[in-house]
């Protein structure tokens, strides 16, 4: 019998269920008090801090990381979560290479930025783990809010609203809430079902309820919540995903990464989950990244991540990129896909090497291929457009903090125009509009 | 290679590095590493007369520490030696037979009368100890008992018990100093008066390092209770920069050998001390918190800086810095210095900004894309904003040239020297000539 390891197509338990876990581990295990206060001491408590202008949620960092250096973790925790109620999330998934640590002012003047998310990590954990929830309700409004989508977005807009003493019941199309902090994000960024258990955790404000298995334009249609509720926010991401549009993407064993990691997550014991020998992944965002280097740790034997246009041009950062070549995964840039070849299932692609100009991508004659019997797309989401919107790029047109066309309706997160795809920036989107609804409804 | 031999009050010692009267001195299994490790010489933890003192037995000892542990400052209620006299003296003996070019002084204290003092004296010199330090600085414990500190802070006292001393023994007396005290010239002028050969200083400062916030016990907290210790290590340092400072300029102890004590950690520590007018140095925290090996660093360092220097003996070095410490009045106040701000270093953090801007001038501007830059206009060469600073030499003081205009006053700078003595809005100010 061959090693499963060598075992051709998409199967199951390539690896050991101990080369599983430590490959799935947490990226950035939690520091210890003292690794904490040595780095909360390398903090200079910046004037206007730089770092605070590049978080997306202008969380306030020097002062989150002096309340650590003064032995107050939980008030740190506070400060964090008063701006970002999903700080915990956020700690583990933004980019900050792009971000507050990028801005940081140590990474001027040295190379080596504060560790400002791992700080933050460090922090809401402690609050976390005493299951302390730090805010209350005001007293009740009166006034009923319809969240729709219970990711980062619509949670933030959710407890922001109940904050305010509004009602809000919030529905989702999935069977469980968390938006891709449950279905997207990386497994080892938030190990240890962290995502449910923040859900959780925010849900003690009171005031919020959540249905699921509740898809707007199924169960639910944006008219009779317009009805029903005082306002309505949206935060439903993008749903749909783009085509590659090339001979043989129907074949077996081609589908999109989000897909493949949506059942990752969802995986009990992942030495069950399938996974090719020669994994192919087209793209190159977070998601492509993510992908591959999970395809990795499962157990696939080659992993290549192809990328039409050059390093620099990669959404996904240098941080990431460095990740995945170190877990094995081979990136290649200036190449597209020509065809996928298969008989029946997937066997290869066939790439063509471009170059970019002003025109756009030019072919430069030459191809290759590469051996795949799984092959994830990963060239983008879209939105799944919602009647009576004006949309702006293929995404909901929205003024101000996430109004949209229709009075009475806001949107925020990945669904709405502006702002960077991500995880933090859904968050400010979503906080920022249960502001505006508060404003609104306390008009008069 | 500059020749760190030391002689002081005719005590020799192959560098100046001694080790303190403490712990490290106690017995004579710690003194034979120490000088095996390279320590110039010892001055042998405090003896007492039998029965000997007991000490706690819970913690006796304190600290506070910079954030990734290193330690910044030291307290103790530890009393002196608590092993018998009888002991002591024949392991000093012993050490000193085996190590005749070490210096190796004896601290003593006993009760404040007369025969105490002369009894125990011909039995330290039968060791063949080179000198006696005598402690007046115990601050914990022994205060309590009318010795240490208690002695340390009354004059008299002082000058009574070193008189007696000095009546009945040919060996050098040292007296050590507690900072403890309103004015260190005070105790210093008093152990001159009493004969003493050299002052010591400093013994530790009273101190509390903190409170339990959930039992309340003052730390380190003996089942429930602290009681003030002596602080010490590098905290301390700059205390007894200043203590040691004022005996060296005093014209009245002018003169007078000091053997420098507090916080001493490394070469450049003990380098600042003998400018200032120490002719030997010792050392406690810093031999406590790394173990004896700190004194390579010390020999290589200082001798290293005299050699770049080009000081060949530790007499180019000691005192050189004491004709500058003079009066706050002597300071030239037609001197105007203005801060500046290297933008190729600075990283942007505005530190100097928040602090000049909320506490002091108003001298710094926040311009478009953070750059700051000092408001000459506003600037009274304060400092802050270089202290506060995170980058070494990002920010320097510039003095202006005489003839230059400060743009604060409008006031052409004056290359005369002018001192408050002489200014105007001084109401004692003598006229100038
Ligand atoms: C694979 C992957 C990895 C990523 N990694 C990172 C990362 O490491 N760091 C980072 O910052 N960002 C990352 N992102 C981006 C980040 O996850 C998103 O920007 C963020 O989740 C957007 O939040 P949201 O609330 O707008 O949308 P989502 O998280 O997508 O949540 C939308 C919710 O709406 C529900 N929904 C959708 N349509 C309907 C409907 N019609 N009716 C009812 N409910 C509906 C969905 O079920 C879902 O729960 C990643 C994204 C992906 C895909
Ligand atoms: C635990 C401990 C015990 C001490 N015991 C004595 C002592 O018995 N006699 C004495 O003269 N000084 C004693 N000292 C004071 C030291 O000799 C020294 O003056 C003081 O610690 C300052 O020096 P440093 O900063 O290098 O430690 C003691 C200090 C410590 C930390
Ligand atoms: S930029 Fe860096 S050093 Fe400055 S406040 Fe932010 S984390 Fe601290």
């Amino acid at each position: 019998m061959t090693h499963p390891s060598l075992t051709p197509g998409i199967v199951p338990g390539r690896l050991s269920a101990e080369e599983i876990a430590a490959n799935f581990a947490d990226l950035h295990p939690p520091l210890s008090d003292h690794e904490a206060h040595v780095e909360a001491d390398r903090c200079y408590f910046c004037h206007d801090a730089p770092c605070v202008t590049a978080c997306p949620t202008s969380i306030d960092i020097p002062m989150f990381i002096r309340q650590i250096a003064a032995d107050n973790a939980k008030g740190a925790a506070r400060t964090i979560f008063e701006q970002n109620i999903l700080g915990g999330m956020c700690a583990r998934v933004c980019p900050t290479e792009q971000l507050c640590e990028e801005a940081c002012v140590r990474q001027t003047a040295e190379g080596d930025p504060v560790k400002i998310g791992r700080l933050q990590r460090y922090a809401t954990d402690a609050m976390m783990a005493v299951n302390a929830h730090p805010f209350e309700r005001a007293a009740p409004t009166g006034k009923r809010v319809a969240v729709v989508g219970a990711g980062p977005a619509g949670l933030a807009c959710a407890h922001r609203l109940a904050m305010k003493g509004h009602e809000v019941v919030v529905f989702d199309a999935r069977p469980k809430p968390g938006g891709l902090n449950e279905y997207g994000i990386a497994a080892y960024k938030t190990v240890d079902g962290f995502a449910q258990a923040e859900v959780d955790w925010l849900l003690r404000i009171g005031g919020i309820e959540i249905r699921t298995g509740q898809r707007l334009g199924a169960e639910i249609s944006l008219e009779a919540l317009r009805a029903e509720y005082d306002a309505v926010f949206l935060g439903i991401g993008l749903g749909g995903v783009n085509a590659l549009r090339v001979e043989g993407e129907d074949a077996e064993g081609v589908r999109p990464a989000v897909e493949f990691i949506a059942d990752l997550r969802q995986a009990q014991d992942l030495s069950k989950l399938p996974i090719g020998r020669d994994v192919v992944v087209i793209g190159g965002g977070m998601t492509a990244i993510d992908a591959a280097v999970q395809a990795k740790a499962l157990g696939a034997e080659n992993v290549t991540l192809v990328y039409r246009r050059g390093r620099e041009r990669m959404s996904a950062s240098r941080y990431e990129q460095d990740l995945a070549a170190s877990r094995g995964v081979v990136l290649k840039f200036n190449a597209r896909p020509v065809r996928i070849l298969a008989n029946g299932a997937a066997r290869a692609v066939e790439f063509e090497y471009v170059a970019e100009g002003p025109d756009g991508l030019r072919p430069l004659g030459e191809t290759f291929t590469l051996r795949a019997d799984q092959v994830f797309k990963a060239i983008g989401q879209t939105l799944v457009p919602v009647e009576g919107l004006a949309l702006e790029g293929g995404k909901i047109a929205v003024t101000g903090a996430g109004r949209t066309s229709l009075d009475g309706v806001w949107a925020g997160g990945d669904c709405a125009a502006g702002g960077d795809d991500l995880t933090v920036t859904a968050v400010a989107e979503g906080r920022d509009a249960a502001e505006d609804i508060h404003a609104k409804l306390m008009e008069g | 290679m500059a020749d760190l031999r030391t002689d002081f009050v005719g005590i020799k010692s192959p560098n100046p590095f001694w080790l303190a009267s403490a712990p490290p001195t106690d017995k004579e299994y710690n003194v034979r590493r120490a000088f095996e490790a390279g320590w110039g010489g010892v001055v042998w933890k405090t003896l007492g007369l039998d029965p000997h003192v007991v000490n706690v037995n819970g913690p006796r000892y304190g600290a506070i520490w910079g954030p990734d542990r290193r330690l910044i400052g030291l307290n103790n209620i530890e009393l002196i030696t608590d092993r018998p006299l009888e002991v002591n003296l024949r392991e000093i003996k012993a050490v000193k037979r085996d190590y005749p070019d070490r210096a190796m002084i004896v601290s003593l204290m006993v009760p404040c009368e007369e025969e105490c003092w002369k009894g125990i004296l011909p039995l330290v010199e039968e060791t063949g100890a080179d000198g006696i330090e005598l402690n007046f600085g115990c601050p914990h414990g022994m205060s309590e008992r009318g010795m240490g500190s208690a002695v340390g802070q009354v004059p008299e006292y002082i000058e009574m018990v070193t008189r007696w001393c000095k009546q009945a023994t040919r060996m050098p007396v040292i007296v050590k100093l507690t900072p403890n005290i309103t004015d260190i010239r005070r105790p210093a002028r008093a152990a001159k008066a009493g004969g003493a050969d050299a002052v010591s200083l400093i013994n530790t400062i009273n101190s509390i390092m903190g409170v339990n916030l959930d039992d309340f016990s003052p730390e380190p907290s003996i089942d429930g209770k602290g009681s003030h210790g002596g602080y010490c290590g590098p905290a301390v340092k700059p205390i007894a920069l200043n203590m040691v400072s004022e005996i060296a300029r005093d014209p009245e102890t002018a003169g007078l050998p000091i053997s420098g004590i507090g916080g001493i950690t490394t070469w450049r520590d003990a380098a600042e001390f003998m400018a200032l007018g120490a002719g030997s140095v010792q050392v406690c925290t810093a031999a406590m918190t790394y173990g004896f090996r700190v004194v390579q660093e010390m020999i290589s360092g200082l001798s290293g800086w005299m050699d770049e220097k080009g000081h060949r003996t530790l007499s180019d070095i000691v005192g050189r810095a004491v004709p500058n410490v003079t009066d706050w009045n002597q300071l030239n106040l037609n001197y105007v210095a203005k801060a500046k701000i290297n933008q190729d270093l600075c990283i942007k953090c505005g530190r100097c900004y928040a602090a000049c801007e909320d506490t002091s001038h108003q001298a710094i501007a926040m311009k478009d894309g953070r750059v700051f830059e000092v408001i000459d206009e506003e600037c009274v060469a304060c400092n802050l904003c270089v202290n506060v600073c995170p980058v070494e030499g990002c920010i320097d003081m510039v003095p202006l040239a005489p003839g230059e205009v400060d743009p604060r006053t409008g006031k052409v700078v004056s290359g005369e020297y002018a001192n408050w003595t002489t200014h105007p809005n001084n109401p004692a100010a003598k006229a100038a000539e």
